[in-house]
């Protein structure tokens, strides 16, 4: 691993080291440039992650304070853990549960395929589907993504023999263990999946593809990585000329540095970004970097997600097993007969027993609650992951009221749920209620939305630069050496999961930058 | 438990929780022969405030063949909490003073009905918050709730359990995938 001098100007300063940031300090080196990585976080590794989850929680999730309003279910049922990312080496490439799916070519034209919805800010990607197919097809090599590439899915669990029975009785036919980035036999340099079932507190078999075991250590084997951990950015210099010149952020020991820096890429996830643009104000952004539009933070996008439980009178331990593995894609399209715009996959869920009753049964107690307890055994479960709206005022502010340990204002979530949203959630869990009862669940239970986990869309990709953040390669429409490399800059969520999306984005974004450094346009 | 040398167990100690494990429970397949009595210190929480506490973590998560063991854990945990903040002590002690003297003696639908009135409150919540995080995540509730839990050590569920579900039809392969070997 090399070390680069604080005044060394000409580096590139990435910000977050997960599935955007991680990608990209990768391929940044790998093509000879100078990288320092700041990752607020620590480092853990196969041998360190811990396996009880209450544990494995506070060692990998962000946990500094965020606020959060509006009449989403999260504000209701998780106050104060509004969004669940992680803040460690590998970001939340550590705690992900690695589904791969593709957004589709008409999820990348939202406006286009929708029409005018009212009270959205929907608009159509600035790249092509063709164009993104290409990094897609790269980034599933790189990671190892099941049933592509000749590489076998993940056998079945108990659990989704339960989901393929009941999906077949209401006449789905796309159900599959799915394409996953856990390799299903040994693949570059990995093992394959034992299911354990502990996918979120880690992969100690390093199965499943995180930057903290794939990209970052083939980054630092360049040569060219100086990754610093335990180091919050706090602040980017906006310079002259109308470049970004400098990262300001506290180390390991609290004492405020300055890095230099010729491009900065900013990966910190949809919420943390977008804080540290705001902090960035200067007489020259005051309104926040790269923010003469007043869209950074805006449109920010969750996906519609949820829990539904089945309940049988024969055991399933469904937490034996890869977390996610089963997928049902026949309500990945767009249908408005079904009373809304988008679509949704069903996905494989459970979870342990401790987090169960935490996450998702989380207003429970009494004499029912317990009742669903007691069959823990004979649980079955799935999960809702579907598209929901950009909306101009669902939002990431900074809340002046309350302060960081650094004396710096937190972030404010606010999300109203557009009427899409809610016909959305309320179809797709009729759908899995009556695939439960199908083959003769005792009971369904309807869980809550959790805390939110594919935060996109806040300094989003747009052809007009008054409506978005960022080009088409991520890279803001006002300040030409500074990109934003994670899921922020999704135009549209989609209903795929959005981590394949971004590495895809970050493979294309490295190309991009390394041109444009070449070039001397950066 | 803290090993406390006896003379300054006396000095700190505001109350103690016992119990014996329940023969034939889960926890007495796991306890230690001879083992079988428990007993919590308590440094916030006087002895009957702990019994009050005990029940109502009992009305939250009412699973009636649960050891007291595991719910002493719970109590334990609170205690722990209202040593370390002073503002935890104050909602735990005035929230048990509201619920009175004979809450822990009630029959359950009094107890649930007294606590439906509180559901709201912050005691309330910080009780059923903890009661839980912690209850749940016992070595008794793995065992009560036939939780196997972290795997890693043992190879993972690939060879112990994971797809040995035989009342519903076996996947086709091109929709799940080979065992690895």
């Amino acid at each position: 691993m090399a070390t680069f001098a604080l005044k060394d100007d000409s580096v590139v300063v990435i910000i977050g080291s997960g599935a955007g940031g991680g990608t990209l300090a990768h391929e940044l080196t790998r093509r000879g440039i100078k990288v320092v990585l700041l990752e607020a976080g620590s480092r853990q590794s196969l041998e360190s992650f811990s396996q009880v989850p209450g544990e494995s929680f506070n060692q990998l999730t962000w946990l500094d304070t965020r606020t959060q309003s509006g009449d989403w279910g999260v504000a209701r049922d998780f106050p104060t853990l509004p969004v669940w990312h992680c803040k460690t080496v590998g970001g939340t490439t550590v705690h992900w549960t690695a589904s791969c799916p593709r957004l589709q070519p008409w999820e990348l034209r939202a406006q286009t395929t929708y029409g005018a919805v009212a009270g959205t800010s929907l608009i159509d990607w600035p790249i092509t589907p063709e164009e993104l197919e290409r990094y897609y097809a790269i980034a599933e090599l790189r990671m190892g993504v099941t049933r592509r590439n000749d590489i076998p899915g993940l056998p079945a669990s108990n659990n989704f023999k339960v989901m393929y029975a009941a999906a077949k009785k209401l006449g789905y036919r796309r159900v599959r263990t799915g394409h996953l980035a856990i390799n299903s036999r040994t693949y570059d340099g990995r093992g394959f999946c034992i299911q354990q079932g502990f996918c979120v507190q880690g992969c100690k078999m390093g199965a499943k593809w995180s930057t903290l075991y794939t990209e970052i250590p083939d980054a630092e084997a360049t040569g060219n990585l100086d990754l610093r951990t335990e180091s919050t950015a706090t602040r980017i210099e906006h310079g002259p000329n109308d470049r970004v010149n400098a990262v300001i952020y506290r180390d390991a020991k609290g004492h405020e540095q300055h890095q230099a820096a010729r491009v900065v890429c900013v990966a910190g996830n949809a919420i943390e970004t977008i804080r540290l643009l705001l902090l960035s104000e200067s007489s020259k952004s005051p309104h926040g970097l790269a923010n003469s539009s007043g869209q950074v933070g805006r449109n920010y996008c969750h996906q519609i997600t949820g829990f539904v439980w089945g309940i049988f009178d024969k055991p399933i331990y469904f937490w034996r097993g890869a977390t996610i593995a089963g997928v049902i894609e026949d309500e990945a399209i767009n249908d408005p007969r079904r009373g809304f715009f988008g679509g949704y996959r069903i996905e494989l869920v459970a979870l342990d027993l401790p987090t169960l009753p935490l996450v998702g049964l989380p207003y429970g107690w009494g004499r029912d609650f317990a009742s669903i307890m007691e069959n823990y055994r004979n649980l079955a479960g799935m999960f809702i992951n579907g598209e929901d709206m950009p909306r101009p005022y669902n939002r990431i502010t900074l809340n002046a009221n309350v302060k960081d340990a650094y004396g710096l204002p937190v972030a404010h979530i606010h999300v109203d749920e557009h009427p899409n949203d809610r016909a959305l959630r309320k179809h797709a869990q009729g759908q899995m209620s009556r695939m439960y009862e199908a083959i003769g669940a005792k009971r369904v239970v309807v869980g809550p939305t959790p805390p939110a986990t594919h935060n996109t869309g806040t300094a989003r990709m747009s052809a007009d630069p008054r409506d978005g953040v960022t080009n088409g390669w991520g890279q803001t429409h006002d300040i030409a050496n500074l990109f934003i490399s994670d899921g922020s800059v999704l135009t549209t969520p989609g209903s795929a999961n959005p981590t394949l999306t971004i590495v895809a984005l970050a493979l294309r974004q490295a190309e991009y930058i390394s041109e444009r450094m070449k070039a001397g346009h950066v | 438990m803290n090993q406390l040398p006896r003379r300054d167990f006396l000095k700190t100690a505001t109350g103690l929780l016992t119990g014996i494990v329940v023969a034939g429970s889960p926890l007495a397949l796991i306890a230690p022969i001879g083992r079988r009595a428990w007993a919590v210190p308590l440094s916030a929480l006087a002895t009957a405030e702990a019994a009050t506490l005990m029940a109502m973590a009992r009305t939250i998560a009412p699973h009636d063949k649960l050891d007291d063991a595991a719910y002493a854990f719970v109590i334990k945990a609170v205690d722990e909490a209202a040593v370390k903040d002073d503002r935890v002590r104050k909602t735990i002690k005035e929230g048990i003073a509201g619920l009175g003297a004979g809450f822990a003696t009630r029959p359950e639908s009094g107890r649930s009905a007294a606590l439906r009135k509180i559901e709201s409150s912050e005691f309330f919540q910080t009780m059923r918050l903890k009661t839980l995080q912690v209850l749940y995540a016992t070595p008794m509730a793995y065992a009560y709730f036939g939780y196997e839990g972290e795997a890693f050590s043992k190879g993972g569920y690939l060879q112990r359990g994971f797809n040995d579900l035989h009342w519903l039809p076996e996947i086709p392969l091109e929709d799940g995938g080979p065992l690895p070997i």
